[in-house]
């Protein structure tokens, strides 16, 4: 069950991300490693509390130490303030529009995914292709949140099974063990 | 209550008058408009837990502030622009307890002997407004002794055959070198350069009750996890520490107040949004040169200079993708430097000339590659050729680079004020910079760049690129708003009023308890990252105040006076 998206989106996001960052030769694409995931769970932060924004520290518990980061940060008012602009918009509300409409992630995706249309996920893929290019923004809004959901730590919701890391030689976080002098200066 | 000083600004420059001063005795309030991620919130004399290696956290989500939805700048380049022509995320240094110390790599040089007399050593420049510092290297030097000392700072005595004379060794010896400056060393040296390990604030062994740094990579634009960086958590411990000083985090400050030729303190916008006044005997202004000028300005001060003579640094960045790994995610960023396109040879003197210009310098060159992938990918086009160029990796596993810091020079028309109607979420106008590099920096950059892509190519590089930060070929058209964060300048320090904002111990000549205590003060930019010269100036600014000499003993967490004969040798001063 996606968090935020429609399971009707979710399908059009999933056609959208095993475009973006196909599967390969290199490993799996952007559907494999969970970005679909990621984004909705970007898109529905505030479902969670706290707000699935920042994730804790010091360590994730991969190379030792606490697994951290699954506690995520609370936010202050000014933060949440900055966060529900970013993803609702301002939605007409005073205290979000001092400097005028800010149209949120949720409004650009509901809006994006419905006008790449009906027909997007039974597309070929060229044909995908060519309606991404044709709504050049939204995919490349997608795209950097695809990047993050891919190669970003996986308590986000992506780089499922570290698949994003693992594909390109990508140790991830390494504290607390970090490297030694040796492996800096004579890899 | 009546606090003797209110610092604005938690930052390297506020954190270091404030340990200055509570060890002096002095009562102070560090007020800070960020979030507190640095200290323990259960006991300030401890380091907090909330960094971590998370790119996403760091790099794409705003953890260290300021989030630019809330609080935006504007930028221009001209007054011929209008208004503005962006909004958002300009030149921006974190809003964090901690500010611009957390998210720096810890590259800490000190000026040369030069930097403090350009207009004496090499004369005017058309356009600028080139002056000489109202103080030189000698009158800092202790300063900066005691600060390298309190920051921690480590470095190679007699490596840099360029540096200004030194009053003691550095207090740590140098980190692992990275293997890519290994080969960039050599290459380097090959072509009669001559880099050294950068001075860094980077614990290389254990230092002062902090551990040494493990080169988990994650350094430019991280907080450090395991405070092995010499961010100001060790100066802001060993204030609180001292029982003197009050923390106050999320809190604005919305102006000084002033009456007749003294400020009275301070009006205060807290977390939950009320208002209310601070009183103090002195105000220490230690926000960074972009909020310093606006907070002068919010207050009502009308000196003419205060927010001109912006600089930042104009970056050029030479990068090249070798046919080895550079390893760039392991150790501390950048591990070498060199001075040589500062000091300059017969062939940037030509290179000025030719130009039409008196001379021209450039700036202090890491050695550096790229190491995060989100980055990375976001180079890259989507699509098919995705999954192959992230494995291939040019950037990130292949790429080695030079950014050169390039001395910006002081020009009126680049500048600081107030945004006519942008505003920030407490409703409060926002700075706006106006901003565009000069002939001399793009002349520099111009000459510099290729000989930098020169030891790339001796390095093995199978391309290289040259690029700068503003980009655009010409001064009339920067496509970009700057990368640099060195903002400096906005309240130059002198001793005539006329033709600067404080004078040569930091105070406005304008009010006479009101001290500047960051690199607003700065008179020319040099070539240089401006942390340690910043904190070098407000220990300085902070001794003066309080009668007090550099180098007293003041052991980390431990009150004055109290301290242990092994804490204090670590400071390495012989009456300790």
């Amino acid at each position: 069950m996606p968090v935020w998206l429609t399971d009707e989106e979710l399908g059009v996001l999933t056609a959208v991300c095993d475009r973006v960052i196909p599967a390969s030769d290199a490993g799996p694409g952007a559907v494999a490693a969970g970005v679909p995931g990621y984004i909705d769970g970007l898109l529905g932060a505030f479902t969670f509390d706290p707000p699935r924004i920042w994730a804790g520290g010091p360590t994730s518990g991969r190379m030792g130490g606490d697994p951290a980061f699954a506690r995520f940060h609370r936010l202050s008012a000014l933060d949440e303030l900055a966060w529900r602009m970013r993803i609702e918009g301002s939605r007409g509300i005073p205290e979000r529009e001092f400097n005028g409409r800010v149209v949120g992630y949720q409004e650009r995706y509901r809006e994006g995914l419905a006008a790449l249309g009906d027909d997007f996920v039974g597309l070929a893929p060229a044909a995908r292709d060519e309606r991404l290019r044709a709504h050049h923004d939204f995919t490349d809004l997608v795209y950097g949140h695809a990047c993050e959901g891919m190669y970003g730590a996986p308590e986000y919701g992506g780089n499922r099974d570290l698949a994003g890391w693992r594909a390109i030689d990508f140790a991830g976080d390494v504290q607390p063990r970090g490297w030694t002098d040796a492996e800096v200066t004579t890899p | 209550m009546t606090v003797d000083a209110v610092i604005v600004g938690s930052g390297p420059g506020g954190a270091t008058a404030a340990d200055v001063l509570t060890a002096a005795g002095w009562t102070v309030a560090i007020v800070e408009k960020g979030r507190n991620h640095l200290l323990d919130p259960e006991d300030l004399t401890r380091a907090a837990s909330d960094f971590s290696n998370d790119e996403i956290k760091f790099h794409n989500r705003h953890f260290l502030g300021p989030d630019p939805l809330v609080e935006p700048r504007t930028f221009r380049t001209s007054e011929a622009d209008g208004d503005r022509t962006f909004v958002g995320e300009v030149n921006s240094v974190p809003s964090t307890v901690g500010g611009g110390g957390t998210h720096a790599d810890g590259k800490v040089p000190r000026f040369r002997p030069d930097d403090f007399r350009l207009h004496s050593l090499l004369g005017p420049q058309p356009g600028a407004e080139v002056a000489d510092w109202p103080l030189d290297y000698d009158e800092l030097e202790p300063y900066y002794a005691e600060v390298e000392r309190s920051v921690g700072v480590a470095g190679a005595d007699g490596a840099n055959p360029f540096a200004g004379p030194r009053s003691g060794p550095f207090p740590m010896p140098s980190g692992a070198p990275m293997f890519g400056a290994t080969r960039s060393v050599a290459a380097a040296e090959k072509l009669g350069y001559h880099p050294y390990p950068a001075p860094t604030a980077a614990n290389s062994v254990p230092y002062d009750g902090r551990p040494a740094c493990n080169n988990c990579g994650f350094c430019s634009f991280f907080g450090c996890p395991i405070h092995a960086k010499g961010d100001p958590v060790a100066m802001l411990r060993r204030t609180m520490a001292t029982g003197r000083a009050e923390l106050l985090s999320e809190t604005f400050v919305a102006r000084i107040r002033v009456e007749g030729r003294r400020a009275t303190g301070v009006d205060l916008v807290g977390p939950d949004g009320a208002e209310r006044f601070l009183a103090a005997r002195h105000v220490i202004v230690a926000a960074g040169a972009i909020e310093t000028p606006r907070l002068l300005l919010l207050s009502g001060l009308e000196h003419p200079l205060i927010g001109r003579y912006f600089m930042a640094h104009f970056q050029t960045i030479t990068a090249g993708s070798m046919p080895y790994r550079t390893y760039a995610e392991r150790g501390r960023a950048v591990t070498h430097v060199h001075d040589d396109m500062i000091v300059g040879d017969e062939a940037s003197r030509a290179a000025a000339a030719e130009a039409g210009l008196p001379w021209i310098r450039g700036g202090l060159v890491e050695h550096s590659g790229a190491a995060m992938p989100i980055l990375e990918a976001k180079h890259y086009p989507w699509g098919a050729m995705h999954p192959g160029l992230m494995a291939d990796s040019p950037i990130r596993k292949r790429l080695w680079a030079f950014i050169m810091q390039g001395e910006d020079l002081p020009y009126a028309h680049n500048r600081v004020d107030l945004d006519p109607t942008v505003r920030d979420a407490r409703g409060v106008p926002v700075a706006r910079v106006t901003y565009r590099p000069g002939p001399h920096e793009l002349v520099a950059s111009g000459h510099f760049g290729p000989r930098l892509a020169e030891i790339l190519k001796e390095m093995g590089a199978e391309w290289t690129a040259v690029t700068t930060s503003p980009g655009g070929g010409n001064a009339e058209s920067p496509e970009a708003v700057p990368e640099s964060r060195h903002n400096v300048g906005t309240t130059r320090m002198g001793t005539d009023p006329a033709t600067s904002v404080v004078d040569p111990t930091g105070r406005l000549h304008d009010l006479d308890n009101v001290v500047v205590a960051d690199s607003s003060v700065f008179v020319t930019s040099a070539g240089y990252g401006p942390t340690l010269t910043l904190v070098a100036l407000a220990a300085r600014a902070a001794h003066l105040l309080a009668g007090t000499s550099p180098g007293a003993c003041r052991p980390a967490g431990l009150r004055p006076g109290r301290g242990s004969a092994a804490a204090c040798r670590r400071w390495a001063r012989p009456r300790c």
